[in-house]
């Protein structure tokens, strides 16, 4: 309840960012595991949405401050993650006589990008540009509701509306022309654990899968942080008793 | 006792040996042990020891970011995710920080308001609530500086609306902004200079604290009566009483900002932070943070640049000049019924403008951010010196010990206090 007013307060006082977004539809919300206190990551929902990163997501979009071996937060095993690793190559720098050289990932390498530079993915894109995923979720207001609706946005433009070349109608997209195709679709990736692969589905997993790359910690962060919570509780009252004792030969 | 050798009484044969020499411990026992503090503090004296702890845990936590990141154009944002995911509880350590700036304020706004309601800044006091104002004035500096360290969208921004002000300097203005820069727009020399600074200025705040309590403990503290301290009845020793009930404050505070530490780390930031500073792409909005949002809303109230600039910096400058502008003799806002609404109203007020700094400068909100503008200095420049002469202000209590009050003209005898006066709150 404290946790409430306080959000509420400080809802009240936070910039209110939001405000301009273009009259974009309000955002689809889904069921978050990860959401309270005790929140915690859906393990098989964020492998399932790395699934689909790997996929369909990873052909633009970068993850630059993803290293294979933080998959071990989604419940990836250590010989998965070297398998997964090993299955691109990297530069590995000069050999001895200057040339480049290159050879498999390891699991300290950050996922490889689909393009060299910024430049060459404009290039590729007609001029927009995927944004890295690693922080997709931290950047965007609603967070995993925003992946979750733009995933589910594209409709057809109302009548009238002129949807430029290369740009698509999405109806969360603030201005709603969009310059990515719809990547997703019922079936568009059929699941290693057998989940029935529904455009809702998917966007919710890859939604779980894209802000864990944005919050890694949040599973020890919520689990310490109840800890910490429960003894500073503790430490209140302990404290306030002594100052009843304290006090108590005053008046 | 040899001659040059401090008179110390301590016991402990080593410690006594240290405290000739240096009479450390004496005087932390003098200052903060047997100290002579008003026995009537309600909970609103315990900001002041808050801000104490939150200036520390913010040293501390700053000193291990320092660590770990690297202050290059090219390099800071990822730094910070370094930081965030690779160092051992770096992400504690950010979010520690990164909250601890809004609690810091928080207090201490909480902290300034005590002493306006109660009257904290009059005689003997003034150079004491002066030197909370510079203290304010650095932190808002170091605020401002840390928020650009992590280089994200809104830290650029940020930094380059808020450099432009100085523009508004006439003749010398934009080779003053340069100056500040390192350069012709907020880069690479900006973001080393600020984080020189931002490691500097805590420093300087702790230097300015130290001199704060040193003033505080000439003039002894005020209390919620705001009567002076008669004799020893009146007060307690700071050791264990206040100790005991600032920790209580301590928890609850402590209390606070974990639950924004581990449940909601980035409520009151910007999500387009998290997004690399980007020169060529200006955001929709640049706002912020939350704590500057009522100068801010003053800045652009004002339909001209210089004025607007001028007015935000007079706005903290007033408080400068606040104990000359009260011309009551009374200090605590309990005997003060005119003021005593106006102190509150002023708060109102202040929200006011923190709505007006967050939204668009548009229709109803420049109304409201004019109003609010106007009557914040109507309040210092003109309600507190008129009040404070044609208000009649209640009796005041004899003493904090007694606070048993005569009827100023009566001539009778002395009435219960309870009658008149509050009943003590130090429960
Ligand atoms: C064919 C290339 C391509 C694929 C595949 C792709 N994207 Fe994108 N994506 C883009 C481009 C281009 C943009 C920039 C759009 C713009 O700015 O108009 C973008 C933008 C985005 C945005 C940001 C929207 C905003 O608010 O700025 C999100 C979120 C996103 N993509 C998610 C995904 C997810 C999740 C997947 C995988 C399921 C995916 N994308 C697959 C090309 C792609
Ligand atoms: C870093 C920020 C600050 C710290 C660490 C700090 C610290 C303290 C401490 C420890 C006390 C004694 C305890 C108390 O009375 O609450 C105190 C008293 C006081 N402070 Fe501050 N302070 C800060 C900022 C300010 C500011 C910004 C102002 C005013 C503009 C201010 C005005 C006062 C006054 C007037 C007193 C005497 C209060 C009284 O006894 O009534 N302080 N401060």
């Amino acid at each position: 309840m404290r946790l409430r007013v306080l959000a509420a307060l400080a809802f009240l006082m936070a910039p209110l960012g939001g405000a301009n977004a273009q009259e974009a539809a309000p955002l689809l919300h889904s069921h978050w595991s990860f959401d309270g206190i005790f929140g915690t990551y859906d393990k098989a929902s964020a492998q399932r949405g790395f699934q689909i990163y790997s996929q369909i997501c990873s052909a633009c979009h970068s993850m630059n401050y993803m290293a294979y071996r933080n998959l071990a937060g989604i419940g990836l095993s250590p010989a998965q993650i070297k398998a997964v690793a090993a299955a691109v190559t990297v530069p590995g720098g000069l050999d001895d006589q200057g040339k480049e050289t290159e050879r498999p990932g390891r699991p300290s390498d950050t996922f490889k990008a689909p393009f060299p530079n910024d430049k060459a993915a404009e290039a590729a894109m007609g001029g927009a540009l995927p944004p890295d995923q690693s922080l997709l979720v931290a950047a965007r207001d609603g967070g995993p509701n925003y992946i979750y609706s733009l995933m589910q946005g594209y409709v057809d433009p109302p009548a009238g509306v002129q949807v430029p070349v290369g740009h698509y109608y999405n109806k969360y997209f603030p201005g709603h022309m969009i310059a990515m195709p719809p990547p997703l679709t019922d079936n568009a990736v059929t699941y290693a654990d057998g989940t029935k692969a529904t455009l809702a589905q998917e966007a919710h997993d890859v939604a779980t899968f894209l802000t864990y790359t944005s919050y890694p910690q949040l599973d020890e962060q919520h689990s310490l942080g109840v800890r910490v919570l429960l003894f500073l509780i503790f430490m209140t009252i302990v404290t306030y008793i002594a100052k009843r004792r304290v006090w108590a030969d005053v008046h | 006792m040899a001659a040059g050798l401090f008179k110390s009484e301590v016991k402990n044969p080593v410690l006594r040996w240290v405290d000739t020499r240096l009479p450390l411990i004496t005087m932390m026992q003098k200052e903060y042990g047997s100290f002579p503090t008003p026995r009537n503090f309600n909970y609103f004296w315990n900001f002041g020891a808050l801000a104490t702890v939150t200036l520390m845990i913010m040293i501390m936590t700053g000193v291990f970011l320092a660590m770990n990141y690297t202050p290059n154009a090219n390099m800071a944002f990822s730094s910070v995710q370094h930081i965030m995911r690779d160092v051992n509880y770096g992400w504690l350590i950010r979010y520690v920080h990164m909250n601890g700036a809004s609690m810091f304020f928080i207090v201490v706004y909480i902290h300034i308001f005590r002493g306006l309601y109660y009257g904290s800044y009059k005689f003997p006091r003034e150079l004491l609530w002066m030197l909370g104002v510079v203290i304010l004035l650095l932190m808002m500096a170091t605020a401002f500086m840390g928020y650009v360290l992590p280089w994200g969208q809104m830290s650029f921004w940020g930094a380059t609306v808020i450099t432009n002000l100085f523009s508004a300097i006439p003749v010398v203005g934009q080779s003053i902004v340069q100056w500040l820069w390192g350069g012709f727009s907020v880069g690479n020399p900006t973001l080393n200079r600020f984080f020189s600074l931002h490691y500097l200025l805590p420093f300087l705040i702790v230097g300015v604290v130290f001199l704060h309590v040193v003033a505080l403990h000439i003039t002894g503290s005020n209390n919620p009566l705001g009567i002076d301290v008669k004799g020893p009845q009146d007060t307690l020793p700071f050791h264990p009483y206040y100790t005991v009930k600032d920790s209580v404050g301590l928890c609850v505070f402590l209390l606070i900002w974990a639950a924004f530490v581990f449940f909601m780390p980035n409520l009151l930031g910007d999500t387009i932070n998290s997004i690399p500073a980007n020169p060529l792409q200006t955001p929709a909005d640049v706002v912020p943070e939350w704590y500057f949002l009522p100068f801010y809303a003053i800045l652009r109230s004002v339909p001209n640049k210089v004025l607007g600039v001028a007015l935000m910096f007079a706005s903290i400058g007033v408080l400068f000049v606040l104990p000359w502008l009260d011309t009551s003799p009374v200090r605590s806002c309990r005997f003060r019924p005119i003021y005593r609404i106006l102190v509150p109203l002023l708060v109102v007020d202040l929200f006011a403008l923190g709505y007006v700094g967050a939204h668009h400068p548009q229709g109803f909100v420049v109304l409201l951010g004019r109003v609010a503008t106007a009557w914040y200095f109507l309040h210092f420049l003109v309600f507190t010196p008129l009040v404070g002469w044609f208000e009649t202000p209640l009796p005041l209590p004899e003493s904090i010990a007694k606070p048993i009050v005569r009827k100023p003209h009566s001539g009778g005898g002395p009435i219960p206090g309870g009658a008149v006066a509050k009943p003590m709150e130090n429960a």
